[in-house]
């Protein structure tokens, strides 16, 4: 605040008086502040090591997903398990970083009213998904999520998916040409078991059956039980290599 | 705009030196409480600088003399509630389970494991309390197993589940769509529901039930048994009760004939540790319809496994 008359050189009062030194000085300052927040998040092990076993989207785990997206479910439903003893005991192990690297957007969600579904693959049969969905009061009497039926009856329209996967390609999920050239057919795959393409082997784990119990059509609630179904089921997180190792002391207390 | 600093009359404070067409700013000290916080925050800053992770470096953010994180958190609280359960979980591990029911407490306390771990995670589908959901989801509350209701096939089918395509020991059967396939067709499929519902006293003996017997005994027998009494092995239901998964009435036996439900359960086996599933066991069959196994077990627990 004091500003000496007589001062020379850098002063408060030259900064004050010279706006394009004032920007300057400002976008130094602010910028240093987002360096130290932001850039370490490109380096640092806790959000940038890889887990074995996170595999892109299939294309009708990621038709899922956009359904997901489109209808709002993030709104209610997290996919973050916190590293909480509730969480952990309710959902499973806590979610890691790398579980959400092919995501974009990411669906960790900001607020509960359902369920996390960080890891709710493999957890109900896919009759009860559909039967959920449909009316989720029939399996879950005090639910207050709203009804989906409609899904079962809209036969799923995605547009190219090679498209979706070159796009995604280019923001850095590592699909390959094959990828990309199948991914037309790989939607229609996954849904039938006799198709016999080479779909599990470039995505492992990759669940091929009929989801909604109707293997006439593909419709949106095959692709919504899809993406739900393999939802946390990619990485053994006991496997995985702890990355805020807590200290020996700390455990042995 | 001049620059002069001087003592402001009016309030005897001094004025910072600018002006502008005449408008002074008096600069007045800030208060003191207000300046003693401010260096207080600045102490609390750096004092959790060092005490807490703070500064990111090459590979991680600096870990504080405290060694704290979030993880480190949780492992120490799941590990003090281990400590915690330890006594009356080594002692379930240690029981075989078909000796709990001998040991009334510690059965109590298994049934008790059972009922929270239930609510967490099975629920959803046998509902509150495991009274089922009609057409879908079996009741466990009745004596009417469809794979054996002793502790040790309870405790199979939660590790294994049922059907699960991707996992050999899973409990499995299929039964064949009659109607949809083309193996039977309208009118045989008609004889045969005749024939259960005779079977399950919902309907007299008819000519069609007649006709339905001898396809019975070519087509469901191997599974259902002769007489319709069901089959475990084979998580054939009993056809000659009262209890219907998938209703007994003729417009839902005839769809399921034409197209069998072969419901599906999730192992846990993978999910839960061996302790808490056979404490789901235990729970599951005390909901009312346990039954004796191979291993003699005795009476007493609470009918309806509520804790």
């Amino acid at each position: 605040m004091a500003t000496k008359p007589a001062e020379k050189g850098f002063s408060h009062k030259k900064v004050e008086r010279n706006v394009t030194l004032l920007g300057a000085l400002a976008l130094l300052t602010v910028a240093i502040g987002g360096i130290v927040e932001i850039a370490p998040l490109f380096w640092i092990d806790n959000t940038v090591e890889k887990v074995e076993g996170m595999r892109p989207y299939t294309p009708l785990e990621l038709a899922g997903r956009n359904i997901y997206m489109r209808e709002g479910c993030y709104t209610c439903h997290s996919q973050m398990i916190r590293p909480f003893r509730d969480e952990v005991e309710r959902y499973g192990h806590y979610s890691l970083a790398a579980e959400s690297m092919y995501d974009h957007p990411f669906q960790w969600g900001s607020k509960r009213t359902g369920p996390d579904l960080a890891r709710v693959g493999g957890r109900y049969s896919d009759e009860w998904h559909k039967a959920h969905l449909i009316d989720p009061r029939s399996v879950v009497p005090e639910s207050i999520m709203p009804p989906y039926a409609f899904l079962a009856d809209r036969d799923l329209d995605t547009g190219d998916m090679a498209n979706h996967l070159t796009a995604l390609y280019r923001v850095g999920v590592p699909y390959t040409k094959a990828d990309i050239a199948k991914a037309n057919d790989d939607l229609a795959a996954q849904v039938d078991p006799a198709a016999g393409l080479d779909l599990q082997k470039r995505y492992p784990k990759a669940q091929v059956r009929d989801f909604d119990g109707d293997p006439d059509r593909l419709t949106e609630m095959d692709a919504l039980i899809a993406y739900l179904q393999m939802l946390g089921t990619l990485v053994d997180v006991e496997k995985a290599a702890p990355q805020e190792r807590p200290s020996e002391t700390e455990v042995a207390q | 705009m001049a620059e002069h600093k001087r003592i402001d009359e009016a309030t005897g404070t001094t004025t910072v030196g600018h002006e502008w067409d005449g408008i002074e700013e008096l600069n007045t000290p800030l208060p003191r409480w207000w300046l003693w916080t401010f260096y207080a925050t600045i102490v609390w800053g750096l004092a959790y600088v060092v005490l807490y992770p703070a500064w990111p470096m090459v590979n991680r953010a600096t870990e504080g003399v405290l060694g704290w994180s979030s993880r480190g958190d949780l492992v120490k609280e799941m590990a003090a509630d281990a400590k915690r359960r330890a006594p009356t979980v080594n002692a379930i591990a240690a029981t075989a389970l078909a000796d709990l029911p001998a040991q009334p407490q510690l059965m109590q306390a298994a049934v008790q494991g059972g009922g929270a771990a239930f609510r967490v995670h099975c629920v959803q589908c046998h509902g509150a309390g495991g009274a089922g959901v009609k057409n879908l989801y079996p009741s466990l509350t009745d004596d009417d197993w469809l794979w054996g209701g002793d502790l040790a096939s309870i405790e199979y089918t939660v590790t294994h589940g049922i059907r699960n395509p991707d996992h050999k020991d899973t409990r499995t059967s299929l039964m064949p769509a009659f109607g949809r396939d083309g193996i039977l067709d309208a009118a045989q499929i008609g004889d045969v529901v005749s024939f259960v519902r005779v079977i399950s006293r919902q309907e007299k003996a008819s000519a069609a039930s007649a006709r339905g017997a001898a396809l019975f005994a070519d087509n469901c027998a191997v599974c259902h048994g002769a007489g319709g009494q069901g089959g475990r092995q084979f998580g054939a239901p009993k056809l000659t009760d009262a209890i219907w998964l998938y209703g007994g009435d003729r417009d839902s036996l005839t769809a399921t004939v034409n197209q069998p439900r072969n419901g599906v359960m999730p192992r846990w086996g993978g999910r839960l540790d061996p302790v808490t599933i056979k404490m789901l066991s235990a729970y599951v069959y005390s909901l009312g319809g346990g039954e004796k196994g191979l291993a003699p077990v005795a009476e007493g627990t609470g009918a309806d496994g509520q804790p």
